[in-house]
């Protein structure tokens, strides 16, 4: 395998899980909410996916562990903005401080051990052909998930009605509710779809992008992800685009301080926070587009009168 | 079961009052049960976490040190979230403040003088108001959102701190830590009490809650403040500038969280480290909403979330349980505080069974 | 209980004692109201009486607290919009359940079944929208269609279940008299094919053209049913607003001072992908005018009272003249001090904060024009809460608004209550130039006629006023002059007396040159 494959591999592997991430809450923006708590969510699946594999020996049950936890997390998060009506930004703050706190604490008798990493999976015959195959047939079980996610939403949002659905809810809930869609359990499903796939982000980092536990290992990609829906103008094909470009920047941060080119190391780890915000500058400053392009309702309560 | 809500139709007097209250036994109940299911004694627990450090005077002090940044830092978030500009990278400028204010005595360490301890807090204070301007300038001018251009701004700061210090502002004499060379005596926030270490920050803490709820309780600024949080709108009906609140709510809390960052590093710490904040611009967050924004308010829940700082040190000895724990216990306590928030607004109703579940179509 | 056995048999729709309390609030107490087969029923009723909340039952929005609801004669129970959709209910709402980013098809296929394909329902909607004569191209994206467009999907969708009974919520508020036309052909149709209609409006005119039978509501109860053609609209308003609804007196305007507000070749850019431009706008009020501008909801009305009021200001001074001072690079508070009011269509969280107390809300306009009154402490900026408070007292006993104690938070008041203080706190400062967006929509028919007089009263003691309204008879009893909006381009004003309602229903309709408006006129 030549170098640049090798770095094309890694860029893969660092991209993966901002994509899966970012494309959960691709689908819970589209239903009108807005879940800042994807670092936390992320990082519990990181915790309860690595502690779940240890225990059982499978990472194939941390991986479940870890899209449960996520899954479970968002809950509480529904629980809050749906429910109770609380504001939607300051609960995504507190999901993200609480994960924090719990998957430290989960994780803390694993510190330091090395985990199971995530057996590839080859498809035989197509992962010979010359370049694409080891890039794309010879992987980890996460990243066909990343992929048929991708091709999932795009299918789910535009060509089901339940899509359809879920896109009306986040243009106008009064709207929505008004012809008898469940608004509320729509979001519930959204918010929990956006957990689940937080937490097998975080499954991801903890099995195959460094197969161990380290505390706030997720190191503000849950944030990133956040940027990337941006980014993406909540459409599923650019999130897979932007979510390439930060695994590109990211990556190669790492190959330049590898080579030491000379430039503090400290300054090239900023990079990609650095290139997050100048990726929401040049999305954003138009404002007529980004108005378009966001749900209407993104981040309102809906209180249905009975 | 479903939960119903039904609108109040005004806020509730006692709830406002007592909602934080309510969220704070929540948590206690809540970290009971954790203590338990831990395998520890939840009396026992509760009690060497929240009333343990409050018996000795020393300790007293040390609250007062905690207390100090996190009143300081919230007061200042309480204008922005009021008027609805989400900072949330007080970390990032209490990091930013404390470098500016370390200039003086790390650069020009030579330099003795009695202006050196107001220009250090001056310039800190710069540095955090400084760095808040960079998502106030892109927000009021490039539209970007704030949240995440100020959150990630913390790890450039985080980052750029840790080059610091590892680099050009290493302590020459320092045995190759990362770390820079320890204040002089004239660059020192001295302790206000004879009796302990706690030092004025505390004191700059509590004139800045008391100036900023007179700003906000009496003046034409607070109220465009609450205004413009309320409806951008009609603020601009009234005449107001959203786009000047921008400015004014994220440098007025740039500067706090800068001083506070100064006022850290030279009186606690008296040098600069890799890590000088155990988060204190996130558990501001927290603080400015069980304060329910309030700046008196914020001054009761610093010391609250002060104590679970000294409480975890203090149960990581006497349990052996995990510094954890206080994150833990700080996520719960934002989580309750935000849902008895609800009770303000609304009254809370459970429906057992759902009588209007079917569609009973008779023909 | 013989009577209501006679009106349950025959009913397409019967309802029986149907009572909804929100908290201790009954928004419906104990109605009766039968729909027959093949007929077109009215339900009348001021804001707040109750109409909203009984179609949101019937249609399964809401759930009755008590009471029934007899469909065919049947007892049945409508847990959902699907469910009242399954009956044969169909709904036109009055605030368009539509979604702003989706096509036309997909709007419409949000309500029906499940299964059928996108390509299906656009081939029926189309085809049905033909003939029923409303034109729908189902590609189209909602954000870029007018008001009346709107509503043809909201009646497509309805007839695309092939309803027996369709509800609509105030249909023409939003249209120019010549659609409304065709909505009643529409209806027309509808009826000749044995299907039912519940028609809800306050215009009483209307009603009497159309409908068959008629059931008033006031204040949640049943104040009577009648055969609107038996009535006469004083009759059926006093069934509705319970007493005689004093009539704004216009003698006396029309003494015309010197030019106060004018608009020169006014133009502005849409702010945001769903507002209009203004063009080229030319307007004069003078002294002792009030100058009306008609037209249909979105046609540039907010855009122009942006741009008069200062909240969003033009690049060209010279624009906007006020009291012969150009003013257009101006904002609000420095137009404020030249001696101008504002108040904008929105009540809640524009021109004013829910949340907050009436006093507080009477610093919002203010704070800067009445500086020395209201504000102290010099730099500082203290507010003198009891000046302010003083002042709140002065205008609510002027205006008349009732309120819950003494200084009640805005959003606790109701819609003509709240609106007789925001005008009225415009009113106190005696100023030369007013400019009104809509100022007794969704008002009670007293506090309507109290604001109107209010607006005539100013005029008559020489200020200009601009009045910015959808409601033609508002505009007929208020206004001197007439123009009309269509598209961000405003029509030549016309002496009130020379314009008739067809004549400014062209012009709504985007005759916006005045010969053309009058050559259709002379056919």
């Amino acid at each position: 395998m030549g170098i640049v494959e090798a770095i094309l591999l890694t860029v893969i592997t660092a991209a993966t899980p901002l994509v899966i991430a970012a494309l959960g809450e691709l689908v819970t923006e589209r239903s009108g909410v807005l879940n800042l708590g994807v670092e936390g969510m992320m990082i519990m699946g990181a915790a309860c996916a690595f502690v779940a594999t240890q225990l059982t020996g499978s990472p194939y049950i941390g991986i479940l562990a870890g899209i449960l936890s996520g899954a479970l997390f968002s809950l509480l998060f529904g629980f809050l903005t749906l429910t109770l009506v609380a504001n939607q930004v300051a609960t995504g703050l507190a999901l993200t401080i609480l994960g924090l706190g719990v998957s430290g604490m989960i994780g803390e008798a694993y510190v330091g051990q090395s985990g199971e990493k995530l057996p590839q999976i080859v498809f035989p015959l197509l992962s010979d052909i010359p370049w694409l195959g080891p890039l794309l047939f010879k992987q980890d079980m996460i990243f066909y998930l990343s992929i048929a996610l991708v091709i999932g939403v795009n299918w789910f949002l535009f060509k089901t009605r339940k899509g359809l659905m879920l896109r009306s809810v986040g243009d106008s809930h009064s709207s929505a509710h008004a012809l008898g869609i469940n608004v509320i359990r729509t979001r519930y499903l959204a918010v929990m779809f956006g957990g689940a796939c937080a937490g097998l982000a975080g499954a991801q980092l903890s099995l195959v992008y460094t197969p161990q536990w380290v505390e706030n290992m997720s190191a503000g990609r849950g944030w990133i992800a956040l940027a990337l829906v941006v980014f993406a103008s909540w459409r599923p094909w650019r999130v897979v685009v932007g979510g390439y470009l930060f695994g590109a920047v990211s990556i190669s941060q790492l190959h330049a301080q590898a080579f030491g080119i000379g430039i503090p190391s400290q300054f090239l780890s900023a990079l990609p926070y650095l290139a997050t915000v100048a990726v929401l500058i040049i999305i954003s400053h138009n404002r007529r587009t980004t108005l378009i392009n966001t749900p209407a309702s993104l981040g309102k309560s809906f209180v249905p009168d009975r | 079961m479903r939960i119903e809500l039904e609108k109040r139709p005004k806020v509730s007097v006692l709830f406002s009052i007592f909602s934080p209250f309510i969220a704070l036994i929540l948590t206690l109940i809540a970290g009971a049960i954790m203590f338990a299911m831990l395998g520890k004694d939840p009396g026992y627990a509760l009690y060497s976490f929240f009333i343990e450090p409050l018996m000795e005077v020393w300790s007293l002090h040390e609250l007062a040190i905690k207390a100090g940044p996190l009143i300081l830092i919230a007061v200042g978030l309480s204008v922005c979230y009021r008027s609805n500009n989400w900072n949330i990278g007080a970390e990032g400028q209490f990091i930013m403040g404390a470098i500016a204010g370390s200039i003086i005595p790390v650069v020009f360490y030579e330099w003795q003088s009695p202006l050196v301890l107001p220009l250090m807090l001056v310039m800190g204070m710069l540095g955090g108001a400084l760095f808040a301007g960079i998502p106030a300038f892109l927000k009021a001018h490039m539209n970007t959102n704030e949240i995440l251009t100020s959150l990630m701004l913390v790890y450039v700061a985080q980052l750029f701190l840790d080059w610091l210090v590892r680099g050009p502002w290493r302590n020459p004499g320092g045995m190759n830590f990362p770390e820079t060379r320890t204040f002089g005596a004239e660059a020192i926030l001295p302790e206000m009490l004879a009796s302990g270490r706690a030092h004025w920050g505390f004191a700059f803490a509590i004139i800045a809650a008391i100036l900023v709820w007179l700003m906000m309780r009496f003046t034409l600024k607070g109220f465009e403040i609450t205004v413009l949080g309320q409806s951008e709108r009609a603020g601009r009906f009234a005449g107001f500038s959203s786009r000047k609140m921008i400015w004014f709510s994220m440098l007025l809390s740039g500067a706090l969280a800068g001083l506070a960052g100064i006022s850290e590093v030279s009186g606690a710490i008296q040098q600069l480290r890799p890590v000088i904040s155990p988060g204190y611009g996130f558990t501001a967050i927290i603080v400015a909403f069980l304060g329910r924004l309030n700046p008196l308010g914020i001054v009761a829940s610093g010391l609250v979330l002060a104590l679970t700082y000294l409480g975890g040190e203090a149960a990581q000895l006497s349990l052996g349980v995990s510094d954890k724990v206080t994150r833990v216990f700080q996520g719960l306590l934002l989580f309750f505080v935000l849902s008895c928030d609800t009770l303000l607004h609304f009254k809370i109703r459970m429906v057992w069974a759902d009588l209007n579940d079917t569609v009973k179509d008779t023909h | 209980m013989a009577g209501e056995q006679e009106t349950v048999d025959g009913s397409l729709l019967a309802v029986d004692k149907l009572t909804k309390v929100f908290g201790t609030f009954a928004a419906c107490d104990h109605i009766d109201l039968a729909i027959r087969t093949g007929e077109i029923h009215a339900l009348l009723g001021e804001n707040g009486a109750g109409k909203s909340t009984l179609v949101k039952m019937l249609f399964g929005v809401l759930a009755p607290t008590s009471g029934r609801i007899l469909w065919q004669g049947q007892p049945v129970r409508i847990a959902s919009p699907n469910a009242a959709r399954k009956l044969g209910i169909g709904m036109v709402f009055q605030h368009f359940s539509l979604f702003e980013a989706l096509t036309v098809a997909e709007n419409i296929a949000l309500s029906m079944d499940p299964g059928v394909s996108l390509a299906k329902i656009s081939d029926e909607a189309a085809s049905l929208s033909r003939s029923y004569g409303l034109p729908l191209d189902p590609k189209a994206h909602v954000a870029d269609l007018s008001v009346g467009e709107r509503q043809r999907i909201e009646i497509v969708r309805a007839l695309l279940q092939n309803p027996q009974l369709i509800i609509l919520d105030e249909p023409t508020s939003v249209l120019t008299p010549q659609e409304a036309d065709r909505l009643f052909e529409t209806l027309a149709k509808l009826k000749s094919e044995g299907r039912s209609v519940l028609y809800i409006s306050h215009r009483l005119e209307e009603v009497q053209r159309i409908c068959d039978r008629a059931t008033v509501l006031r204040h949640g109860k049943v104040t009577g049913a009648c055969d609107p053609r038996q009535e006469t609209p004083a009759s059926l308003a006093r069934m509705m607003v319970g007493s005689d609804v004093a009539h704004v007196s216009a003698e006396g305007t029309g003494v015309r001072g010197d030019v106060l507000l004018e608009a020169r070749n006014l133009s502005a850019a849409a702010r945001t992908p769903f507002a209009v431009s203004l063009k080229h706008v030319c307007l004069k009020v003078r002294g002792g005018e009030v100058l009306a501008i008609a037209g249909v909801a979105g046609n540039g009305q907010s855009e122009l009272f942006d741009a008069l009021s200062g909240e969003y200001p033009v690049a060209d001074a010279s624009a906007i003249q006020l009291r012969q001072k150009p003013v257009g690079t101006l904002g609000i508070n420095a137009r404020r001090l030249i001696g101008s009011g504002f108040v904008p269509e929105e009540r809640h969280g524009h021109a004013a904060v829910s949340a907050l107390p009436l006093s507080d809300n009477l610093v919002l306009a203010r704070s800067e024009s009445d500086r020395k009154a209201f504000i102290g402490g010099g730099r500082l900026g203290i507010i003198r809460q009891d000046a302010v408070k003083r002042a709140t007292k002065r205008i609510c006993e002027v205006m008349d608004v009732r309120k819950s104690g003494e200084d009640p938070a805005a959003g606790s008041l109701s819609g003509g209550n709240l609106q007789k203080f925001i005008v009225g706190r415009e009113l106190d400062r005696q100023p030369s130039v007013l400019v009104v967006n809509q100022p007794t929509w969704g008002v009670d028919a007293g506090a309507a006629s109290r604001i109107r007089q209010a607006l005539v009263d100013l005029a008559k003691s020489g200020s200009a006023v601009l009045v910015i309204s959808q409601d033609l008879d508002e505009i007929f009893e208020v206004a001197t002059e007439i123009a009309v909006i269509n598209e961000g381009r405003l029509s030549d004003a016309y002496p009130a007396k020379e314009l008739s309602r067809e004549k400014i229903g062209l012009l709504m309709g985007g005759m916006h040159v005045g010969k053309q408006a009058e050559s259709l006129d002379a056919h």
